[in-house]
This record gives structure tokens, C-alpha cells and sequence, in this order.
């Protein structure tokens, strides 16, 4: 078991920098989600934990050793990969026995680990088959065996559920996370899909374009976002946003309603609310040309623009509503649900 | 099933395939029955008069020391040849998987000898053994080998094998570069944080994957080595010194246009066709199936 600290990490291919400056500091047995846009560096920032890649410049510890040259097979990790990486020749057991005959574990040893392993997946009776003879989750299955039964400190994982359907990634999901909290290995999972984010993770790390956007619990993430990108980024459907003015504790949208928000910033911003915080007040600031209804079943979706402008609202009602469309209705969201950024984007307060 | 799809028959498709079958016809059928023909028939130390034989040049060959020396010789050459080349092959193809930088120019160093004719091949590493004045033989003379190849067999052997080898590293590079290259960069990166390093991994993870382009060089660098290196062994030493190199190619040639034993050149060349013939069957047979792991 370990702590994993990031310390000023930087990675450059050539002269392009791909990641900025990245810090972190991750706490004995507590799974990590990086997560982030296609393209902004996670796969190559867990590469570099993993000894994959090479740091340009800064730190990584694992514990209290220093790992920037270490080999991958000195850092005592496993990774699960996206394509899983199978030995294709090899059978399941072999699979999983790889890494422990490597460390000359003895014979009964490794049988034992790897049938336990085994029990715990339920993969039991599919140890003598080769990878290929397996369908896509037991293959997935396989890959978690095979970082397991090494029994290292830390697990890596990048986006090992993509390749799965929608009802067994739900699935492998919550298996993952009982699984972690059962070894207790400190994780660093990547993904881009920021609903495997919050449910997986006890901290995540939202990156874009190769910098740290914010670090924190999922709670914090999504009632706190520091930045317009998180904001957008973390909850589905995505937080609506609209380009104010603001003035004594009062936000004026473009179509002149206001809203009342605590801050004492004054001037141009950005203001955010999420579909789910609106509800429907018939003298509300926010008033919906209603385009298009998504009923979902527990909720509704009620698509349309501001009246008489072309931003894009989107709010959602619990349970099924019928509300005909090209209605006009009215929204309103409490003071401390609304959040504001500046013009850089950066969170107001 | 698939679904067939019937055009009206028409002549067509017959005069498209035409021009290959007429090369096939005079280029191959036709001298290869030709050679049939002639391995029945004896004729006369002046040529003046044929026998027609039936099977009495087999017969004969069956019974000939120096043509079963010969097979056994051809044998150990093909295989030498082979290993030689291919393990070469295997090893710069290894280091080549790696490199990153200035990979294309190594590449393309590699590929340069295939592109050599098998006669310049040989002449090249004739120069360079030359008793006399080859910088390798004179190199040799330092750590104590007394090279000669025109007098001792061994050593010819030895050169024609490498000469033979050199000449097929460059297909057998490109084919174990391709292979190695198909294997998924990360089950190579799984194997690596499973703590095998890179000699390891290169044994129980790559070689193992690339078995079946391993077992479908063979029966190339075999089908090369015992049909395809006539110009080589004509090159460096024409089969001598006492037909230590005399491998089968060299001997239907030298049988038959210098003995001027036609019958029996001829019988010897349908053998050969029949070998190649068989290691082709096993070629498809097997290659195809791919072998499976
Ligand atoms: N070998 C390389 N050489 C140059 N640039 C690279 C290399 N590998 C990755 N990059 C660049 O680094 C950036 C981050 O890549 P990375 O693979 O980490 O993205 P990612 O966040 O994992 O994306 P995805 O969700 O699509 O997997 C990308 O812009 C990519 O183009
Ligand atoms: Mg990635």
C-alpha cells in the first residue's frame, strides 16, 4: 500500500508540452479518477506513473521512493488496459501466473493466488481457456485477475470499461469499486466519462489540455466547480450558462430579468445553473420556449431557448411531466445554486 | 453458405485469364513436361541415338552415392542456410522493433542485400574470402585460420552458406519486422510492469507470437535454399573443391551440361520439381490455418 505524490510533473513529445505543471498528492488506499476530454493528457500522465512514458521534468513518488527511472517492473504496480493486452498464447491461468512466476514465487503459491483471484471474479471455470475463447467481460475480468493476484501497491487502470457494453460497464463499475475498498490498493483510474468518475471515485483529477482544472471529492466537483470547464464538464445534461452583468449581489441577463446571487463581484461574468436546480415558478427569471421534451422516466428533460433569444436552456422536472411544446414557462433556481465565473473562466464567489 | 452470383457465361473471363495461362503453359507445363520426357529416355556418350527407359535414370540416381551425398549435403546446407539467416534475421529485426530514431535508414540498409543478385552476392563474398587478397580471409590469418576455400570443403561449404543467408536476411528481417510490429504495443507494455525485462519478454511474449511467420519462413528460406541458390554456388565455388558444395540444384546443372548426362539431369530436376511441389502443399496447408497459439 502507498501514497502516490505528483510533484510539478511535466511531459513534453518533442517540443509540444502535453502536460502543464501537474500536481497531486493521493492518500494511502484511495482511488483516484482522472478524467478529462479525449486528447488532454490522462492516458499519458498514468503512462508516466506507470513508467511507460518518461517525465520531462518534476517528480513521482510511490511511497517515499522516488520513480522517475525506475523500470515499470520495479514500481510494484499493476495496470489494467483498455484493450486489456492479454498474452494471446497464453490461458487464463497462465495469464495470471505471469507476473507472479516472473517474481519466483513458488508453484502452490501461485496456483492458490490465482484460483483465489479466480473465486473472486468468477472466472473459475474458464482458467484453461485462451483469451480469444472468452467474450469481451471475461476478458475484462481476466485483466483484473492478472493485476491482482501481484498483489502491488498501486493499481492503474485506464479506461478499462470502454470496450463493454452500457449494462455490464455499469456493472464491472461497481465491481471495481468493491473490489478496490476490499484491497484497499491506492488506484488511479482514467476515463472520460465523467458519470464513471463520480461514482468510482474518492477524488477526482478533471484535466483539460494538459492542466489540472480542479482536484477534489465528486460532492465538491459538482457543487463547487472552480472553473467554467469543470462546471460544464461534471453533471448530465451539462449546467446551462449564460453571459451576465453583475452588480451589488444582482445578475442581469441578456433578456433584462435578474437574479439574485451573493457575491460582491461586479461586471461582466458568466452565469451557471444546472438543469437539475430549476424549478418551475411562472414569474421566474428564466423563461423556456419549450423545443423539445426528452422523457426519461424518473425525470424530464425540457429543452428550448430563453425567450425571444437563441441560448440554450435546458432544465430538468422530476418524474413525467406532459408540457406541450412551443409553450413559454417559467424557471427559477435558489441564490446558492447559481454559480458565477469570470471572463477567464474562473470561478467567482 | 455464400451466395453465388451467375453471370451469363460469356467469353470473357476465359480470354482474361488467357495470357496467364499461356505463360504458365510455355514457361512451366511445357519444359516441365519436357524434363518428364527426358528423365525416360538414355542417350549415347555422342548423342547419336535415344532409349526410351521408363524409370531406369531414377533407378540409377536411387543407386548413385554421390547424388544421395548430394541430397544429404543439400539438406544440411538448406537447413544451416536457414537458421543462419532467419536467427539473423530475428535478432536485427529485435533491434529494429526498438529504435525509433533514424529507423527508416536502418530499414532500409537491411533491405538493400535482397535487392543483389544472386551472382553479385556471391562475387561480393568471393572478394572478400579470397584466399590471397579478401580483407576477411586476411583478417582471419590473425587469429590463426588458414583460410581457403578452393582447398577445403568445409570452408566452402561455409562460405556458401553465408553468402546464401546474407542474400535472404533482408526478406526474412521484413517479415519479422511486420510480424513483430502486428503485436499489440501493449501487451508488451502488460509483460514489462509484469516484471519481465526485455530479453524475457522477447522470449515467452514476442517469440511465441510471431510463431507462424517462423514456421512460413522456413518453408521459404528451405524452398530458397534448395532451389533458388544455384547462382551463388555457381558464383563462389561451382561446387567444389571434390563437390563438397555440390547440393542438388548445382548438380542437375553440372550433370547435365557439363556431364552431358541429360537423362539423368533431367530425372534429378523432376525430383527437385516434385520437392518443391511438396513444400508448397505443406505451405498452403499449414500457413493458412496459421499456427495456432
Ligand atoms: N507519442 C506521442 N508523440 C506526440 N504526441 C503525443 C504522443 N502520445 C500522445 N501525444 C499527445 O499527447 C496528448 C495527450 O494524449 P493522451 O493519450 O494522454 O490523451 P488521453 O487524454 O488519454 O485521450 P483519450 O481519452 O483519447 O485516450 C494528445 O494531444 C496527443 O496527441
Ligand atoms: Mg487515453
Amino acid at each position: 500500500m502507498a501514497t502516490i505524490t505528483l510533484t510539478d510533473l511535466v511531459k513534453s513529445y518533442d517540443d509540444t508540452q502535453v502536460l502543464h505543471h501537474v500536481e497531486g498528492a493521493f492518500e494511502d488506499g484511495e482511488f483516484i479518477v482522472i478524467v478529462g476530454p479525449s486528447g488532454c493528457g490522462k492516458s499519458t500522465l498514468l503512462r508516466m506513473v506507470a513508467g511507460l512514458e518518461s517525465v520531462t521534468s518534476g517528480e513521482i513518488r510511490i511511497g517515499d521512493r522516488v520513480v522517475n527511472d525506475l523500470e515499470p517492473a520495479d514500481r510494484d504496480i499493476a495496470m489494467v488496459f483498455q484493450n486489456y493486452a492479454l498474452y494471446p498464447h497464453m490461458s487464463v491461468f497462465d495469464n495470471m501466473a505471469y507476473g507472479l512466476k516472473i517474481r519466483r514465487i513458488p508453484k502452490d503459491e501461485i496456483r492458490k493466488r490465482v484460483e483465489d483471484a479466480a473465486d473472486i471474479l468468477e472466472i473459475r471455470d474458464y482458467l484453461q481457456r485462451r483469451p480469444r475463447q472468452l467474450s469481451g467481460g471475461q476478458r475484462q475480468r481476466v485483466a483484473m485477475g492478472r493485476a491482482i493476484v501481484r498483489d502491488p501497491q498501486v493499481f492503474l487502470f485506464d479506461e478499462p470499461l470502454s470496450n463493454l457494453d452500457a449494462k455490464l460497464r455499469v456493472q464491472m463499475r461497481l465491481e471495481i469499486r468493491k473490489l478496490q475498498k476490499r484491497l484497499g490498493v491506492t488506484s488511479i483510474y482514467v476515463t472520460h466519462d465523467q458519470v464513471e468518475a463520480m461514482t468510482l471515485g474518492d477524488r477526482l483529477m478533471v484535466l483539460n489540455g494538459g492542466y489540472v482544472e480542479q482536484f477534489g471529492a465528486p460532492t465538491e466537483l459538482y457543487e463547487r466547480p472552480a472553473s467554467i470547464f469543470v462546471a460544464g464538464f461534471i453533471g448530465s445534461p451539462s449546467m446551462n450558462f449564460f453571459e451576465v452583468t453583475v452588480a451589488e449581489g444582482v445578475a442581469t441577463l441578456p433578456s433584462g430579468a435578474k437574479m439574485s446571487s451573493s457575491t460582491t463581484y461586479s461586471g461582466k461574468a458568466t452565469l451557471g445553473v444546472r438543469p437539475e436546480h430549476m424549478s418551475p415558478a411562472p414569474d421566474g427569471p428564466l423563461k423556456i420556449e419549450v423545443g423539445m421534451l426528452e422523457q426519461l422516466g424518473a425525470n424530464t428533460l425540457v429543452h428550448g431557448v430563453l425567450e425571444g433569444r437563441s441560448e440554450e436552456i435546458v432544465a430538468s422536472l422530476p418524474g413525467l411531466e406532459h408540457i406541450n411544446v412551443r409553450t413559454t414557462l417559467g424557471f427559477d433556481a435558489p441564490s446558492e445554486s447559481i454559480h458565477l465565473f469570470d471572463e477567464t473562466g474562473v470561478r467567482i464567489d | 453458405m455464400l451466395k453465388r452470383v451467375h453471370f451469363p457465361s460469356s467469353p470473357l473471363p476465359y480470354l482474361l485469364v488467357a495470357p496467364q495461362i499461356a505463360i504458365t503453359l510455355v514457361f512451366f507445363i511445357w519444359p516441365a513436361s519436357q524434363a518428364m520426357y527426358q528423365s525416360f529416355l538414355i542417350e549415347d556418350a555422342f548423342g547419336l541415338s535415344t532409349e526410351f527407359v521408363w524409370f531406369e535414370n531414377y533407378e540409377l540416381l536411387m543407386e548413385d552415392k554421390q547424388y544421395l551425398d548430394s541430397f544429404g549435403r543439400t539438406i544440411f546446407f538448406s537447413a544451416a542456410v536457414a537458421f543462419l539467416s532467419m536467427s539473423l534475421a530475428l535478432v536485427l529485426a529485435g533491434f529494429a522493433d526498438r529504435v525509433i530514431r533514424g529507423a527508416m535508414v536502418y530499414r532500409t540498409l537491411l533491405i538493400w542485400p535482397y535487392a543483389v543478385a544472386p551472382v553479385l552476392a556471391g562475387a561480393l563474398w568471393v572478394f572478400m574470402f579470397n584466399p590471397t587478397l579478401g580483407i576477411i580471409s586476411y583478417a582471419l590469418e590473425f587469429v590463426g585460420v588458414n583460410w581457403n576455400h578452393y582447398l577445403n570443403g568445409e570452408q566452402a561449404m561455409a562460405l556458401v552458406i553465408f553468402a546464401a543467408a546474407w542474400k535472404q536476411i533482408a526478406y526474412n528481417f521484413l517479415f519479422y519486422l511486420a510480424a513483430m510490429q502486428s503485436i499489440p504495443r501493449s501487451v508488451i507494455e502488460a509483460a514489462a510492469i509484469d516484471g519481465a525485462g526485455p530479453m524475457r519478454r522477447f522470449i515467452t511474449i514476442v517469440f511465441p507470437l510471431i510463431a507462424p511467420t517462423t514456421f512460413f519462413l522456413l518453408v521459404i528460406n528451405a524452398v530458397y535454399a534448395f532451389f533458388d541458390t544455384f547462382g551463388i554456388v555457381h558464383a563462389v565455388t561451382q561446387g567444389g573443391p571434390a563437390n563438397a558444395t555440390t547440393i542438388l540444384v548445382y548438380k542437375v546443372y553440372n550433370d547435365g551440361f557439363v556431364g552431358l548426362d541429360l537423362g539423368g539431369s533431367a530425372a534429378q530436376s523432376v525430383i527437385l520439381m516434385a520437392l518443391v511441389i511438396g513444400m508448397t502443399v505443406v505451405q498452403f496447408r499449414f500457413v493458412e490455418r496459421k499456427v495456432q497459439y
